[in-house]
């Protein structure tokens, strides 16, 4: 067995560490490329969201190389993603792949049938072996996220432009190479200490900028244009509402021990939206709120063409962004997105934010012509 | 003067009115309903909905805008699930929000909670909620429930006996002329095939034809259940359990001369299901299989255009086909 995921972000360096733990034979997709979309986009349903085509693409790139099991997650609804699995496996089948999915979910066998998917994929390691690689990668994927907001605060504020971008790339080429999730963790904290070395100009004043939106277009830099790069070399610092780690610990951990779950976005939501609708529109909803409370300066909010959801959060945060005050800028993407029409958005959204912040400091120094 | 209801005549009208209707008229609230769908009302849920929006709440906005002024109270209950286990469409869960924040100057909304995802149970409280906005008489909002549970059960019969839901709720005249020599099984949510100015009025069409047209609706329910129990996993939309379900099941009859998927444009359901329902039909039989897609530029004479040679194709294929090898 030669076991594939699909690219989502950091998912790729913490499924690696999970499955070296668990010795099961894997292959990493290549990094998400044009051709990965022109792959997806040519075999999946034309209305379809990004993430499942771009998800197709993965699997194809894949397979190329050998691999034969695609593991993923699933879910049961209301959102699409919980039956992605069913509509890939019908596409890949159609296209004449031979391969096997193992969807890791509570499907209709209930935990019989999870556990037969768990035993086909980890072999004859115990469950407890694996529980230990589940903590182990979610260690990982918490210090994977702090690393991340490390890099989004130094990156607003260092003295010689590109050195954290420089930094970061160096670490997701390095930790593709090293084995075994101890050295992963390891290089993840030289790497912290290495960014919080980089010299910073403590008199720049900089804007701050939350972004929220659907999970995949968020984490994945392939889908945002690596937005978080592009915001923080504008001198912006940039938090990102959803992270994988809170979503593994959150909605997976959690949810499967019934522990109880600490979101805070369900109590800031509440005038605007009250309920789960799927996705992460409460959390869009929730989150977009406490950024405004926290005195930001902006909000982005990004999903993928037709995502059912987020449609949904959109048309609330207009008046989020007129009653609590604070600029919204919504942005859909797709496989024809173009990335010069995508950037001159977001220029223009954040010279507005800064004109904003600057006559609000100034406000009281204007004087009216004539007095 | 009576309290009025306003209930907009889209998305699930075509499928709960009576139900509702009945349950308001019991309690002396009197039902209003939106003007039937035309150009200007869809152009007015176009211009005040999200741009992203799937057409069919968009047609809903303009159905809502349409009702606002004259009416007391609007109607759009929050249709999370109507089954075990299932659930509608995101925008089902978000509907009063999309409404509230996108129109303005509404009348209040009664935006009750329905969600029989647990347990069936829950209708019933839902029905109490809806009724205390109107009277504190327990005994008669039980009353009405029941009442409206019996107007549903008599209308969802009489829908699985192959009369069209406009037919019953509206009384549309509909000329079944068939000659007999087709019979083209119509796919698609209610709010598409029923809706007269979005659908382009399809069904007439194929009457107008001579053929015999066969919706979803039209088969029971154990039917569907029996098919989509079938599928490797649950399929937790109820609309589009029902579609999928239809579809696997007319794979099986020999009567179905071809299969027509109304989607619309911008509904996630429809995108993965149409999708699963192609690949199904294309592997397993050679019916014919016409995906048509509605959104708000759609012409009539195009999708005229479609429909005749689709038929066209099939009448042709009948004919013609003669199953002998044209190598001799």
């Amino acid at each position: 067995m030669k076991a594939t995921f699909p690219h989502m972000g950091n998912v790729s360096i913490i499924v690696k560490a999970l499955f070296e733990t668990l010795e099961v034979d894997y292959i990493i997709p290549p990094a998400c490329s044009k051709r990965t979309l022109e792959l997806g986009t040519k075999y999946a349903p034309e209305l379809a969201c990004l993430p499942l085509k771009i998800n197709i693409g993965n699997f194809i790139e894949s397979i190329e190389q050998g691999a034969d099991t695609i593991v993923m997650a699933g879910g049961c609804g209301p959102c699409r993603f919980g039956y992605y699995g069913e509509v890939q496996k019908e596409i890949l089948k159609d296209l004449g792949y031979n391969v096997e999915f193992l969807v890791l979910e509570l499907p209709n066998g209930g935990i019989k049938e999870f556990l037969r998917r768990l035993r086909t994929l980890i072999g004859r390691k115990s469950l407890l072996q694996a529980a230990k690689a589940v903590q182990k990668a979610t260690k990982i994927s918490i210090a994977l996220d702090e690393l991340d907001k490390l890099s989004f605060q130094i990156r607003a504020r260092e003295a010689v432009k590109g050195k954290t971008d420089w930094m970061m790339k160096k670490f997701h080429h390095q930790v593709m190479k090293v084995k075994g999730a101890k050295s992963i963790i390891k290089l993840i904290r030289e790497t912290q200490k290495e960014l919080e070395a980089i010299e910073i100009d403590r008199s720049v004043r900089v804007l701050k900028i939350g972004i929220v939106g659907e999970i995949y277009t968020l984490i994945e830099p392939f889908t945002n244009f690596n937005i978080e790069q592009m915001l923080g070399n504008m001198g912006i610092e940039v938090d990102r509402s959803l992270t994988l780690s809170n979503w593994i610990v959150e909605h997976m951990i959690k949810q499967a021990l019934h522990l109880k779950k600490n979101r805070p976005y369900e109590k800031a939501a509440p005038p605007y939206m009250n309920t789960m609708i799927g996705g992460h529109a409460w959390e869009t909803i929730g989150n977009s709120v406490l950024y405004a409370q926290q005195g930001y300066d902006g909000i982005v909010q990004l999903y993928p063409f037709t995502c059912m959801p987020e449609i949904v959060a959109q048309s609330i945060l207009p008046t989020i962004s007129n009653e609590l005050d604070i600029p919204i800028l919504t942005l859909i993407i797709d496989e024809l997105t173009g990335e010069a029409g995508y950037k001159t958005r977001i220029e223009a959204f954040v010279d507005m934010l800064a004109r904003r912040k600057e006559e609000k400091a100034h406000s009281n120094e204007y004087i009216l012509s004539g007095n | 003067m009576e309290v009025r209801v306003g209930i907009p005549r889209a998305l699930v009208y075509y499928e709960y009115y009576p139900m509702w209707k009945a349950f308001f008229e019991e309690l002396g609230v009197r039902v209003v309903l939106s003007d039937k769908t035309t150009k200007p009302i869809l152009n007015d849920g176009i211009n005040c909905s999200v741009d992203e929006a799937c057409l069919p709440v968009k047609l809903f906005h303009g159905h809502v805008v349409n009702l606002k002024d004259k009416v007391d109270y609007l109607f759009i209950p929050r249709l999370k699930s109507v089954a075990k286990g299932e659930y509608i469409c995101p925008k089902f869960c978000g509907l009063p929000e999309m409404i509230k924040y996108s129109i303005k100057g509404l009348p209040p909304i009664i935006d009750t909670e329905v969600n029989l995802r647990k347990t069936r149970s829950q209708l019933a409280h839902a029905f109490k909620e809806v009724g205390q906005v109107f009277t504190n008489n327990r005994k008669e909002i039980s009353k009405a429930y029941e009442k409206a549970l019996h107007e549903h059960d008599t209308f969802i019969q009489e829908v699985r006996k192959g009369k069209y839901p406009t037919e019953i709720i509206e009384g549309q005249k509909m000329l079944r002329k068939h000659n007999g020599d087709l019979c083209i099984a119509l796919i698609g949510h209610v709010y598409n095939i029923y809706d007269r100015h979005m659908s382009m009025d399809i069904i007439a069409k194929l009457h107008q034809e001579g053929i015999k047209v066969i919706t979803p609706e039209f088969l029971s329910d154990d039917v569907i259940q029996h098919k989509t129990d079938l599928l490797p996993k649950k399929m937790f939309w109820t609309f589009g359990e029902r579609l999928m379900g239809a579809v696997l099941h007319l794979l099986d009859r020999k009567d179905i001369d071809g299969i027509i998927y109304l989607m619309s444009f911008g509904c996630g359901i429809d995108a993965l299901v149409s999708d699963l329902c192609e690949r199904k039909v294309r592997r397993e039989t050679n019916i014919p299989f016409s995906l048509l897609t509605l959104d708000e530029h759609s012409g009539e004479a195009g999708f005229n255009t479609r429909l005749e040679a689709f038929i066209d194709m099939i009448r042709w294929r009948k004919r013609n086909e003669s199953n002998i090898s044209a190598h001799g």
